[in-house]
């Protein structure tokens, strides 16, 4: 029953893996744009929660304003920095945004020290629903797995069904044959950047709630993301649960059978081994790369 | 005109209607920077002999960074491979040189080859794997590689778990022995670094690169074969880093796995090569320079120093993405070293200042 429990939990974690993964996914999607500083974005948004939690906001009510301050962010970066980087080389927008990541990790060094953090979710961190004697399932990482679903399902009904859905499908497909046709891309992509610091914010305040951190665990988040998408397969938003959900299994299944310290290396080499053998990912589009 | 290293295949081709005209690498400049790289080079190997050992410590510094810079520039300035995974070959190459040295009983200044040799070794099966990917996922790709080595390394009992390992063989050398040498070594590293770069740009590989950095599909179209040149630039660039991460752990007598295998050694090679220059060997050079100048002033600031260099870093990165010697190849056309191919016009009696200097053929990307 032990097994049980560990895979379960895998599972769920996926859910938040996923929430990380979502965002990354999109912005490559929309824009061929890889940010190196995703993971980053996502513990800037715990940060800020954590600024209000401690200026007397509550954790709810912080937790929205973080999100909705992501969003700005995400649109004023596209706009104000990473569009200038776009349609030039593949070398620029790594080189941006890795120094971006590097410049939130040390202002959030500066602001915060390298302290652990966490913020309290009360006893909703520990509640669990009793299945038997030796099962139980959290209420906690249930939820966010189920955040996530939701998220992804309003995701895909955002691209499929809206108007702005239907522009960064279109740009995506055809950048230029989409502006030929009336669209404003530093727009699209801005709005498209706006959406995912919107999730990773989501992901990094599950995160944040879920465990501690502090402000170098940006790149171990940034690392899960992509591995959830690659596994997952490119151009699949699904394929960011699933393949979020591959990685929590082999990370906690992997700490299980060998020692906690080996947890994450199952994660990485379950990884290697999905791109020696499938490097489409299982859900691959043909959106192409 | 053409003393230095010769004409180029040294064909003479006049076509009927079209000027004489013959490839050439070389100019008059070249013989004055290769006398004067030998002046350098000679006048940093006598610094032991008369200079203190933290000069000599902290030159060796510098040399780790120049070679570490040459060897990210040759992946991602002419392969077109962003990697943030070249701490991987750092630290295997530092702990290389435990495993020959402490575990093996080879001479420590032996087992930096050795260690070299074993990175590539372990580049060799990987290259294909991370080529998969692209441009950015290939990135995170070999961040992911790096990690997992860090994470085998920190867990094994053997290479010393999470606190790491004395480099004992150096350690018990002769203090002389050990100063002036670790010193030299280091200082063929960084000028075998610059010398590989050099010879593979030389050679007709280093025309399919030159290729590839300016246009992969039109490259490939014209019969270069990308994937081999990427294979060949990659397990190059871990050999080197190897190498690298050896002197580095020979200077410090100590490897560990948090610093061994460290972001920050892929961070200080960006910040190099942005600042300096993509796609030159003159700009990882130049940039190591001034970023070793920074380290030894700024460092002591910790946070602000690393959040300065990313605000550098992308400023330079969209403002200025060539770099500073990219100012200075736009302003006055100085290459130092002779790695482009020019055209030299022979006897042209229409256009006779032609012939004086060659101009290049090699489209440079703006």
């Amino acid at each position: 029953m032990n097994w049980v429990n560990v895979a379960i939990q895998g599972i769920l974690l996926g859910g938040l893996y996923a929430l990380f993964a979502i965002g990354l996914a999109l912005v490559f999607g929309v824009m061929r744009l890889v940010n190196l500083a995703h993971g980053d974005l996502g513990i800037l948004a715990a940060f800020i929660a954590l600024g209000f939690v401690r200026s007397g906001v509550g954790l709810p009510a912080s937790a929205v304003l973080s999100v909705i301050i992501m969003v700005a962010v995400g649109y004023v970066l596209q706009r104000g920095l990473l569009n200038f980087t776009l349609g030039t080389d593949d070398t620029r927008p790594i080189v941006v945004t890795f120094g971006l990541a590097i410049i939130i990790q040390n202002a959030l060094l500066l602001k915060f020290s390298a302290d652990e953090q966490g913020l309290n979710g009360g006893s909703l961190e520990t509640a669990s629903i009793h299945i038997s004697n030796r099962l139980a399932i959290g209420w906690y990482p249930l939820l966010v797995f189920i955040l996530a679903v939701v998220i992804i399902a309003a995701l895909q009904a955002f691209l499929n069904g809206t108007k702005m859905g239907r522009a960064f499908r279109a740009t995506s497909d055809d950048r230029e044959a989409a502006e030929l046709m009336g669209m404003n891309n530093r727009h699209v992509y801005a709005l498209a950047m706006a959406v995912s610091l919107g999730t990773v914010a989501i992901g990094g305040l599950a995160l944040a709630v879920r465990t501690s951190f502090d402000p170098t665990s940006g790149p171990f988040n940034l690392i899960f993301a992509f591995e959830a998408v690659i596994m997952g397969g490119m151009g699949s938003i699904w394929g960011t649960l699933l393949g979020g959900v591959l990685l929590g299994a082999a990370q906690t299944l992997g700490a299980q059978a060998f020692g906690s310290g080996w947890g994450i290396l199952c994660g990485h080499a379950v990884f290697l081994i999905v791109l020696a053998l499938k490097p489409s990912g299982f859900f691959a589009k043909t959106v192409t790369a | 005109m053409s003393a230095v290293g010769g004409v180029a295949a040294g064909e003479r081709v006049g076509r009927s209607g079209l000027p004489a005209f013959r490839v050439s690498r070389s100019t008059r400049l070249h013989l004055v920077v290769l006398v004067v790289s030998i002046a350098i080079v000679v006048g940093l190997a006598t610094v032991p002999m008369w200079a203190q050992v933290s000069v000599t410590r902290t030159l060796i510094t510098l040399f780790g960074l120049i070679a570490l810079a040459q060897m990210w520039n040759l992946l991602g300035g002419f392969a077109g491979l962003i990697s943030v995974g070249q701490q991987a070959y750092i630290g295997i190459g530092a702990y290389g040189l435990w495993f020959f040295g402490d575990e093996l009983h080879i001479h420590p200044f032996l087992a930096v080859p050795c260690a070299a040799v074993l990175a590539a070794l372990i580049a060799l099966p990987i290259a294909p794997l991370l080529f998969r990917l692209r441009g950015g996922y290939f990135a995170i790709g070999t961040w992911v590689f790096a990690e997992s080595i860090r994470i085998i390394v920190s867990n094994i009992q053997a290479t010393g778990g999470g606190s790491g390992k004395t480099v004992v063989s150096a350690a018990l050398l002769p203090r002389d022995t050990r100063i002036f040498g670790t010193y030299w070594v280091g200082l063929a590293v960084a000028v075998g670094a610059i010398l590989l770069v050099y010879l593979l740009l030389r050679s007709k590989r280093g025309l399919a690169l030159t290729a590839i950095r300016d246009n992969t599909l039109a490259a490939q179209s014209s019969g270069v074969n990308v994937f081999t040149s990427k294979l060949i630039v990659y397990v190059a660039a871990a050999f080197g880093c190897g190498a690298m991460g050896a002197v580095v752990a020979m200077n410090l007598l100590r490897i560990q796995p948090a610093a061994s295998f460290s972001i920050n050694w892929t961070a200080f090679a960006i910040f190099i090569v942005v600042i300096g220059g993509f796609g030159s060997i003159e700009g990882p050079i130049l940039g190591a320079v001034i970023y070793f100048a920074l380290q030894q002033t700024l460092s002591q600031y910790g946070s602000t120093y690393f959040l300065l260099l990313g605000v550098i870093a992308v400023v330079m990165a969209t403002k200025l993405p060539r770099g500073l010697w990219g100012l200075v190849t736009a302003r006055w056309d100085i290459h130092l070293f002779p790695v482009r191919r020019g055209l030299v016009l022979e006897s042209q009696p229409d256009a006779p200042a032609a012939s004086e200097a060659p101009l290049p053929v090699e489209h440079v990307t703006p």
